[in-house]
């Protein structure tokens, strides 16, 4: 049985399955490992043991790791507080930061292509009697600065904006945001999981209260996150989520997960030496991917900003091909599609959905995203194989000939089922 | 999604791909699906007005694996089958013979109603009322 794509031959170097979904998670990064080993079986403390030297051998190892996240943000270690991950980190933000400022207001901030774990959390809070405004993105997926001045009024407490999305990879103007945010005296906190380490992220210059980050974005293990915490200019207070043994400065209770905590600190330490190499060597196997893909097909789109964008992300559109049908022909190759095939929703995703796009549009996107492991061989051949199945793809589809041949097909009378 | 090795086949070897004259009388065409819900299928017909069998078929398929398997599957059967009898296909046999999960019945749905649409377009070409179609076998 021929198999669609099974031609395309596999560079020498190359092993498939290629992973190249890495704003989904990213493999952990061999020195990660190797830095968080002796502390399963040898180096095993509680860290809030304060009466034995496995105590504070476990204190010593968390308080450096508290250093190398703060470095890398411009925040001091002690503004670091350890969560989960970042859903978590965002939970406690925003809950926290709600309830500890219930009686100067009841107003928050945020934009419609923000993660589940921001939205959610918002929506929860207005079954709480709190007013969450959505601001809506640009076709670029950028958020108007203008609406964000119009959105806040005298009982806003809070403005949360992502720093980039995890779908199209786009920046808001986070500094701009801080700044509008400070005038007002309006706390900002912002998801900066997908941000940090991958671009600059400085909480003084990017006028940031409060930010969560995770270290499995950011090639550490899973499982771990941080949230900073402004402790100065103003002071942040935060209610704690989750009590008990008021670890973490009463913000955040419970045992430390100090293996995973040291590898978040060196993921952090190593992206703070090779982010800007990395940076461009990602910015460069993503150009290259482009390219070659916008050389051999026609009818495809870069979904959000170009300008305004993570390095090792592109978002693209594949008119005339459904995703989960393109998703199926490069199996051999670890990417997501915004379509709703792919969801368990059966909707298309609503942040190619803010962006303006048609259902139709959003149906034919797939995420590559590029991390430090990928190499150029695996975008050629990534892209000789997703130009193959586009093309077989089109065979098939009738939409491609309609429109190779003229027809409108906004004028077609569709049966919608 | 793990996909059933029939479907794996239909996609990689999708039968009866392409296009056929949907000017010509004998030709019945079916366009069902909207490009917004992530599925178009047109599956097209060519009846032998003597014999009404269905000498030819074809398809062309925008949507998910499933979406493709369930049309090419469809154009497989009813190929060599009289127009009656191609009626009596229903979705639950695309699903059966294709071991599609639920959420993919939508699929099998869509291939009956394009099977139904061409062979509804031919009756109207050729002037055959549904309700009289008995009379006209019988002929």
């Amino acid at each position: 049985m021929s198999t669609v794509g099974s031609q395309i031959e596999v560079p020498a170097g190359v092993s498939l399955p290629i992973y190249m979904d890495n704003h989904a998670t990213s493999p952990m990064d061999p020195r990660v490992l190797e830095a968080m080993m002796p502390f399963f079986t040898q180096k095993f403390g509680n860290a809030a043991s304060r009466n034995h030297s496995f105590g504070w051998e476990a204190e010593q190892a968390v308080e450096t790791a508290r250093e190398q996240i703060a470095k890398l943000i411009g925040a001091t270690a002690k503004e670091i507080i350890f969560t989960s991950g970042a859903t978590e980190s965002n939970n406690l933000a925003i809950k926290g930061i709600a309830e500890m400022y219930r009686e100067r207001g009841n107003h928050i901030i945020t934009q419609v292509t923000e993660h589940k774990a921001v939205l959610d959390t918002c929506k929860r809070l207005e079954k709480y009697g709190y007013r969450v405004t959505y601001l809506p993105v640009k076709a670029d997926g950028l958020i108007d600065l203008e609406d964000l001045k119009r959105a806040i009024d005298d009982k806003t407490i809070l403005v949360t904006i992502m720093a980039a999305n995890n779908e199209i990879g786009v920046l808001q103007p986070i500094r701009e945001i801080g700044k509008i945010c400070h005038e007002k005296g309006v706390l900002f906190h912002s998801d900066a999981v997908q941000a940090v380490g991958k671009v600059p992220v400085n909480v003084i210059a990017d006028n940031i209260d409060v930010l969560s980050l995770t270290a499995h974005k950011i090639y550490g293990p899973k499982g771990v996150g941080a949230l900073y915490v402004r402790r100065r200019n103003p002071r942040v207070q935060i209610a704690a989520q989750i009590d008990g043994g008021g670890h973490e400065r009463g913000m955040r209770s419970g045992t430390l997960n100090v293996p995973g905590i040291v590898g978040l600190g060196k993921a952090c330490e190593i992206a703070m030496n090779e982010m800007e190499n990395e940076a461009a060597y990602l910015r460069g196997l993503r150009d290259r991917l482009k390219a070659k893909l916008e050389s051999e097909l026609d009818y495809v789109h870069v979904n959000g900003s170009w300008e305004h964008r993570l390095p090792g992300n592109l978002n693209m559109s594949f008119v005339y091909v459904e995703g989960e049908s393109l998703l199926m022909g490069i199996n051999d190759v670890a990417v997501s599609s915004g379509s709703a095939c792919t969801s368990a929703t059966l909707e298309p995703s609503y942040v190619l959905k803010a962006l303006g796009l048609g259902d139709d549009v959003a149906h034919s996107s797939i995420r590559f995203g590029l991390g430090r492991f990928n190499t150029q061989a695996e975008v050629d051949y990534v892209a000789a194989k997703v130009i193959d199945i586009v093309k077989h793809l089109r065979e098939l589809s009738p939409l491609y000939e309609m429109v190779k041949e003229g027809i409108d097909l906004t004028k077609i009378e569709w049966q919608a089922h | 999604m793990a996909y059933s090795d029939k479907v794996v086949d239909h996609y990689n070897n999708p039968r009866n791909v392409g296009t056929l004259d949907k000017s010509s009388a004998e030709v019945g065409t079916g366009l069902v699906g909207a490009p917004e819900c992530g599925d178009v299928m047109r599956l097209q017909i060519r009846v032998n007005p003597e014999t009404q069998v269905i000498e030819e078929a074809k398809f062309k398929t925008f949507g998910c694996g499933s979406a493709i398997a369930s049309s090419s599957l469809a154009t497989e059967w009813i190929k060599g089958r009289k127009v009656e009898e191609a009626l009596t296909i229903k979705n639950t046999d695309i699903v059966k013979e294709l071991s599609l999960p639920p959420v993919k019945i939508h699929c099998s749905v869509l291939a009956e109603d394009a099977i139904r649409a061409a062979i509804g377009d031919w009756k109207k070409k050729n002037g055959v009322a549904e309700t009289e179609q008995a009379a006209v076998s019988a002929n």
